[in-house]
């Protein structure tokens, strides 16, 4: 049925069951929707009878004094607290099968900051918001935060779990049919909590090898530029408004800006290059000259992926953006490593800004 | 009709319009300074369990940090307020008399003690500042070493030992594969948790010391009241329940004592 | 029970020939500012709220307005991202905390309740006009952060994103709650010990209006948890202005403490919103059936029971914050147990209105839309306390659409109800039959309209709190969307015939409904004094005799004003 062609009656009523826990929590949910449905028809159809039954007929009528039995109270009063019992019991089945990670589970890692979600393979291989993973095998997410609270919910896999910072959050899943599913930040986590998504792809596991040795050669540019970043320490200055020595990157790409020596310039890419290259020219209003110049030192090719990398900041005033710390991983970095060194990072961090 | 006719003739000995009686009228406010302490419980309930939580995420910060605490000045202060109690309950039962003198004198003790607990509060504060124990800025941890407290750097020092242990348990229990560089650990949860001590002590001293403020000033308005006769035999409700008020201040301060000061006492 | 009736019984139930305005009544008791602004009595205390409360529901509903025509397209078209956040976040914080929670135990507690039980004025008069220069108060700083820039960290105020992250003035409007929670704590106070010493002769706490039990119930969560809030509140004000970490994980602090701090009050809190309107609908489908109600002292304790039950089952709402498993399992467990008073009360009016005398009226039809609503907003919550199912759906549209079903569809349905079925009392006049009715109806499909496809949205995994979605969702989004716009027209029809009520309605009279109440015994509008002598009680809660058809001889009670 259409309205000014605008589909009126197409719209999807159920999500997509792509996990092995999708089922037992679908089943509870269709007896919890039994149970409501049959029994607040019940009720509708009871009260709309009295209504039209019991009708006031005499100005002056009053309603017939009924017997109050005890055996009554107690009957409607027990038949809730059995159907909540039951579940109670199932819901917590389910949860504990849940929260309860598998031994034979592979371990990822997740890093979620204001806006994106980073994950680790346990081979090395690093995405941003796009998370892929083989059919049919226990995967283990090891998450934290950088910053705030944040949620790591994909629908079709019925899992989610708050990811905070300071402290490790696990979630697993096996998924149970290839495909790409929505991931959502479901903890509110700011001005961009809404595009703070992504999705799973679940891969047949001959795809998910092909692919990981695909990603290991031709990471895009955006990514090795934010390993560059790291390695060459510019987080050390540049990372949120008020408190770097160095202005904040996010969204100042095609801007303009305000230089010491009066200048206003557009921060095109150009603008970006040359402040890498040579900053005491490009000295932004209100900094000290303390950055040093990384001409000669930094490959052009390397540049293009750190601006790439500088580019793909999201666009926020108030956003805590570029301060990411982890280190590149060694290539024969074990998955332990891997935790490890997200481990001693996140609390890095912590010490910095209580050293501050 | 008799009630009303009664009810009009004590209008001005002190019976509101819309009560009927004195004894209801007693009872009400009574049952409204309960409440109202009902529901300071809480308040202060609410800051007890933040300190139960931390105190044991950072045990022995909290030990460390509670070394830093000078338990003389907190004993003498539980005195003062012990003293300050039983002048109230003097001012209360002049009221119930109507002995006027008795009245006046208990509300100045009270007024004079509650001055006592708070001057000695501020050489505290003050004390706290000169070492850096105010949390911001400026603070320091571990402290340096001065004469209220010798054994206060070593014992945080040690202190944080413990707590880079404990950081390890926690997050393996929180699930990570491994245990987390140690080194790290003991920066953050001695600083950490020695902050959270002292802000926690700043924050409940400060509102039982902020209940103490309104307290003596609610006295203040009283005393010339007092002087004048206001209460008597038929009217010492609000003197009753203000002495209510008084004695869960000071109930408050039995709680914060042990738990602030004699925490890592020897 | 006495089998003949009383004097005062009769007089009570009597039907009038020619009903009156009465003229010597608090309304006509000075007009001057101060006599408004600085008046004791509970009645005018009570109109001040009425309309400080209606004029934050209407700013409310202004942002309510703004986050609906925002979600009509899944690309974010009309606010910014910051825009959104600040509507959301000022939409939850006025709802919550400046309407629902004061709504009708501060206009129709404070108005009726002395009324009910045969009292001059609450206790503490000067207390309860404080309450509501704390709420002003509360209200004005909270309107004035709202105006600076607003707050967009959701009414949850989760730490660190609140004390840490948001640029926005979240101190500002936390103190603002702050002293809004003082305005709840002395309504509490003034409520209890009233029902606990100013009792008419007679009326024994198993003859009181099980609207009163619903006001002690929750009174004792006013009392208990709102100092909890406070404290919380404090401690974030705290954190953010000294940079100190109490709840900042960087800071050493738990971001978890407060959670359990902000839902040890919060979870009661929307049993404070609940249970006012449970004991509206008691009041309204015992009156409109014309039948004691049903298993009274059930009724009554289930009350008391959920307010109880209310202060253990916060955890509820952490089932995947990181809590572990087992604190999660106690909570849920526990929650559950919520199920059985509530759904006691819900089988009970249904007893009730068996064999009763029904009548089509307003209040009427806004409990039947209560009762319907509240069966399934319980439903819904019974599923989110189930641990397994509140995985997938915490946090989703599915919460949003359950908690509104509870907050609109129950607390603010008991309101509107409340607001029909005294409204004659409180002004002396009646409102027009037809365009009542038809507002009743006009909000309550509306509001399915508007709520419905939200539970079918949160199944499918839409979060909360994004202005910007996939596009699967839109056509969900968009009947949402034109339900609240239904729901819109829904309450203006009410603000104009209530106006016009207020000037042209004709004179409602001492007892339009016939209820039984001692509020009912008083003239409308009552006087100041509201009881010259104070009558006795001889009759059970909502108890039915047979009605005299004609208005029996002049009143016998010398007790009502304006008769002596």
């Amino acid at each position: 049925m259409e309205f000014m062609g605008f589909p009126l009656f197409d719209f999807p009523i159920f999500p997509e069951s792509a996990s092995t826990l999708a089922g037992d929590v679908d089943a509870i949910y269709f007896f919890a929707l039994a149970v409501s449905a049959v029994s607040s028809l019940l009720i509708a159809i009871i009260l709309f009878g009295f209504f039209a039954v019991y009708k006031r007929k005499k100005k002056s009528e009053i309603g017939t004094p009924t017997a109050e039995p005890l055996a009554l109270e107690i009957g409607w009063s027990l038949i809730p607290l059995v159907v909540t019992m039951v579940m109670f019991f199932w819901g917590a089945w389910v949860f504990l099968k849940a929260v309860n990670v598998p031994e034979d589970a592979i371990a990822y890692s997740a890093t979620g900051k204001q806006w994106m979600w980073k994950f680790q393979h346990p081979t090395g291989q690093r995405e941003i918001n796009h998370l892929h993973v083989p059919l049919g095998e226990k995967i283990k997410l090891t998450m934290t935060s950088e910053d705030v609270i944040h949620s790591f919910f994909v629908p079709a896999f019925r899992v989610k779990q708050d990811v905070l910072p300071g402290r490790y959050t696990t979630v697993w899943f096996e998924a149970t049919k290839t495909g790409t599913y929505h991931l959502f930040c479901t903890e509110y986590c700011g001005a961009e909590h809404a595009r703070m998504i992504g999705s799973v792809v679940v891969m047949a596991p001959e795809d998910y090898q092909e692919w990981l040795d695909q990603m290991s050669q031709t990471m895009p540019p955006a990514m090795i530029g934010e390993q560059l970043f790291d390695q060459l320490a510019c987080n050390s200055c540049h990372f949120d408004m008020d408190r770097g020595r160095g202005p904040a990157l996010g969204g100042i790409a095609g801007e303009r800006v305000e230089l010491a020596d009066g200048r206003t310039l557009d921060r095109d890419d150009d603008y970006l290059r040359m402040s890498i290259l040579r900053p005491s020219e490009h000295l932004v209003d209100g900094y000290q000259r303390i950055m040093p110049t990384y001409q000669g030192q930094i490959s052009e090719t390397s540049l293009l992926q750190l601006i790439a990398y500088i580019k793909s900041l999201p666009a926020a005033d108030d956003a805590l953006i570029a301060d990411d710390e982890s280190e590149e991983p060694e290539d024969e970095d074990t998955t332990t490593d891997v935790v490890h060194n997200a481990a001693q990072l996140a609390l890095e961090t912590v010490a910095v800004t209580v050293g501050e | 009709m008799s009630a009303g006719h009664a009810a009009a003739n004590s209008y001005e000995a002190g019976l509101a319009h819309h009560f009927e009686s004195f004894e209801q009228q007693k009872e009400s406010s009574f049952l409204g300074m309960w409440l109202f302490l009902v529901q300071e419980i809480m308040f202060f309930g609410g800051l007890f369990v933040a300190y139960a939580v931390y105190r044991s995420m950072y045990p022995a910060a909290f030990m460390a940090g509670s070394q830093q605490l000078d338990t003389f000045w907190g004993f003498l202060n539980t005195l003062v307020l012990l003293c300050s109690s039983f002048t109230m309950v003097l001012a209360v039962w002049g009221a119930q008399v109507g002995r006027k003198k008795v009245i006046v004198w208990g509300l100045i003790g009270t007024i004079f003690f509650g001055a006592v607990f708070l001057g000695v509060k501020v050489v505290e504060y003050s004390a706290k500042f000169e070492h850096h124990l105010v949390p911001g800025e400026s603070f320091e941890w571990p402290p340096k070493k001065h004469h209220g407290g010798d054994h206060g750097a070593e014992a945080a020092a040690h202190g944080a030992d413990d707590l880079a242990h404990g950081a390890v348990i926690a997050t393996e229990a929180h699930g990570a594969d491994v245990a987390i560089d140690s080194s790290n650990a003991v920066e953050m949860s001695g600083r950490g948790g020695a902050i959270i001590f002292f802000f926690l002590y700043f924050f409940m001293t400060g509102m039982h010391a902020l209940h103490m403020v309104i307290g003596i000033v609610i006295m203040l308005i009283m005393l010339p009241m007092a002087a004048k006769g206001k209460w008597g035999p038929d009217n010492h409700n609000f003197v009753e329940g203000f002495g209510l008020y008084w004695h869960f201040v000071d109930l408050v301060w039995i709680f914060l004592f042990p738990f602030l000061y004699l925490l890592g006492a020897h | 029970m006495s089998s003949t009736s009383s004097d005062t019984y009769n007089y009570m139930m009597a039907p009038e020939a020619e009903p009156e305005i009465n003229k010597d009544n608090y309304l006509n008791d000075g007009w001057r500012l101060q006599d408004w602004l600085l008046s004791l009595d509970h009645k005018r205390i009570g109109i001040l709220y009425l309309i400080s409360i209606t004029v934050f529901f209407a700013l409310g509903g202004a942002y309510a307005a703004l986050i609906r025509l925002e979600l009509i397209t899944p690309g974010g078209d009309l606010l910014s991202p910051d825009a959104y956040n600040r509507a959301f976040t000022m939409h939850g914080v006025l709802m919550v905390f400046f309407f629902l929670i004061p709504s009708i135990p501060a206009v129709f507690g404070n108005f009726v309740l002395p009324l009910m039980i045969g009292a001059k004025d609450v206790a503490f008069p000067k207390l309860n006009l404080a309450s509501w220069y704390m709420y002003m108060i509360g209200g004005t700083l909270t309107l004035v952060a709202m105006v600076t820039g607003g707050v967009d960290t959701g009414w949850t105020f989760y730490t660190p994103y609140s004390t840490a992250y948001s640029n926005t003035f979240v101190a500002a409007v936390a103190v603002g709650i702050f002293v809004n929670g003082f305005s709840s704590i002395f309504t509490g106070i003034n409520f209890m010990v009233t029902i606990h010493r100013m009792r008419a002769p007679g009326l024994t706490w198993f003859r009181l209006p099980l609207f009163i039990w619903a006001m002690y119930a929750t009174s004792l969560i006013m009392i208990l948890g709102t100092p909890v809030l406070a404290i919380t509140l404090l401690l974030v004000g705290a954190e953010r202005l000294l940079g100190l970490g109490i709840f900042d994980p960087a800071l050493g602090g738990d971001p978890i403490l407060f959670q359990h701090l902000f839902w040890f009050y919060s979870h009661p809190a929307v049993y404070i919103m609940i249970l006012p309107s449970l004991g509206v609908v008691s009041e309204l489908v015992a009156t409109f059936s014309r039948k004691r109600v049903f298993g009274y002292a059930f009724v009554a304790f289930a009350s008391v029971a959920i307010a109880v039950i209310g202060f253990v089952v916060w955890g509820h709402h952490m089932f995947v914050s990181s809590q572990s498993a087992y604190a999660g399992m106690v909570f849920s467990f526990l929650t559950m147990f919520v199920a059985v008073p509530s759904a006691v009360k819900v089988f009970n009016w249904m007893a009730t209105m068996f064999k009763g005398s029904i009548e089509y009226s307003t209040p009427m039809f806004y409990a039947l839309g209560f009762i319907g609503l509240f069966v399934i907003g319980g439903l819904t919550g019974l599923m989110l306390g189930t641990m397994g199912l509140d995985i997938h759906l915490h946090d989703t549209y599915f919460v949003v659409a359950h908690f509104h079903y509870i907050m609109v569809g129950g607390a603010l349905f008991g309101y509107l109800g409340a607001m029909h079925y005294w409204w004659p009392k409180m002004f002396g006049r009646m409102y027009p039959d037809g365009l009542s009715h038809m507002s009743a109806l006009v909000i309550f499909l509306g509001f399915n309209l508007t709520f419905f496809p939200q539970f079918i949205l949160g199944y499918l995994g839409m979060p909360r709190r994004y202005h910007v979605y996939p596009d699967e969702f839109q056509i969900l989004h968009v009947m949402s969307s034109a339900g609240a716009s239904v729901l819109a027209v829904g309450y203006m029809i009410p603000l104009v015939y209530f106006t016009w009520s207020l000037v042209a309605g004709r004179a409602a009279g001492r007892n339009p409904w016939r209820a039984v109440g001692l509020e009912w015994l008083l003239p409308s509008p009552p006087p100041t004094h509201n009881f010259h002598e104070i009558p006795t009680v001889d009759w059970e809660a909502n108890e039915y005799r047979e009605l005299p058809e004609v208005e029996p001889a002049p009143m016998p009670l010398r007790s009502v004003p304006g008769q002596a």
